[in-house]
């Protein structure tokens, strides 16, 4: 293959499977801590930060191998 | 469609070249300014609707910093600084969707493709902008460290020689205050550059009607990562100024 279209190849592919432990992540993260709302919702306004913490630190992994996606393609 | 990652240079200043990221930031940084001192020159007792906003806004963000910290002593020590993080990202994310700001600008040839380059460009999309936020967030971070709890109490927690698990794990958190750098401006970057991507393809596919839902989770992103970013400065911050338990 050439260059170009390997290029966009490995861009896709970079993205795409480095965005699957991240979701992955990010789902279990809010699900647990529905269920932990869902059990005790009086808890709720401390389990919610601790959540969308957990859930950024996640998040970041993504944009990591988007950046990356986005340093093949442009750079 | 001219998509790049590195900021276009619009002028230069002797030997400082001004990128159009930088003019959006002192921008931004105008406008907070000049806003900030207006709205200071009308406080009044019985708040107008203005002034009730600001004021919910604020405690808002000072409720939310305070049950990460746990007391109101450092939450009332560290608000400003960590407010200011969030205003600015804030304003400059939200500022960044503003008609006008990536698309007005000049025709110029550069490696002979005739590209747009805009006066205006949104300031977290450049690397060197949210690098720079990062950096003084972590150095913040470690001075306030230092200042609060004395030197060589907070190296203990680099520099530890009490057993070699703990030596390990000092080094270990030298390597996590790099990676902290370089994941707070990877977050931010990646979030902003990657929306304005979104949005100049959503413009370039179909530019009615479309890109409206887009706007919209721009907006919601731009708050998400100002928030996100003041939360993990706040946590840090937490961290870096608890006293030391053995």
């Amino acid at each position: 293959m050439e260059g170009e279209v390997l290029k966009s190849f490995a861009a896709a592919a970079t993205i795409a499977i480095g965005a699957f432990g991240p979701a992955l992540a990010i789902g279990m993260l809010a699900s647990k801590a529905m269920e932990a709302i869902g059990r005790n919702p009086e808890a709720a306004p401390k389990i919610q930060p601790a959540m969308i913490l957990a859930i950024a630190f996640a998040e970041a992994i993504a944009i990591y191998a988007l950046v990356v996606a986005l340093i093949i393609k442009f750079v | 469609m001219d998509i790049f990652i590195e900021a276009e240079k619009i002028f230069h200043i002797g030997p400082f070249a001004v990128t159009n990221t930088y003019l959006t930031s002192v921008l931004v940084v105008i406008i907070i300014s000049v806003g900030a001192y207006l709205f200071s020159r009308r406080i009044s007792e019985t708040p107008g609707r203005l002034q009730h906003g600001v004021e919910m806004l604020l405690e808002f963000l000072f409720d939310f910093f305070e049950k990460v910290f746990g007391d109101k002593e450092r939450t009332r020590k560290f608000f400003p600084f960590v407010c200011t993080f969030f205003l600015f990202i804030l304003l400059s994310n939200w500022f960044g969707i503003f008609p006008g700001v990536g698309t007005i600008g000049l025709y110029e040839e550069h490696n002979g493709r005739t590209i747009l380059v805009p006066f205006l460009r949104s300031v977290n999309s450049d690397i060197n902008m949210t690098l720079a936020l990062a950096v003084i967030s972590v150095l913040a971070t470690n001075i306030i460290g230092i200042a609060m709890i004395g030197f060589f109490k907070y190296a203990s927690r680099y520099i530890n020689f009490h057993g070699p698990i703990n030596f390990f794990v000092g080094i270990l958190e030298l390597i996590s205050e790099v990676a902290k750098i370089i994941s707070f401006s990877f977050r931010l970057f990646g979030n902003i550059f990657a929306g304005e991507v979104l949005l100049i393809v959503m413009a370039f596919l179909l530019p009615f009607i479309v890109p409206l839902p887009f706007l919209a989770m721009e907006l919601f992103v731009g708050f998400v990562q100002a928030l996100v970013f003041s939360m993990l400065t706040v946590v840090f911050l937490k961290t870096a100024t608890e006293h030391v338990q053995h």
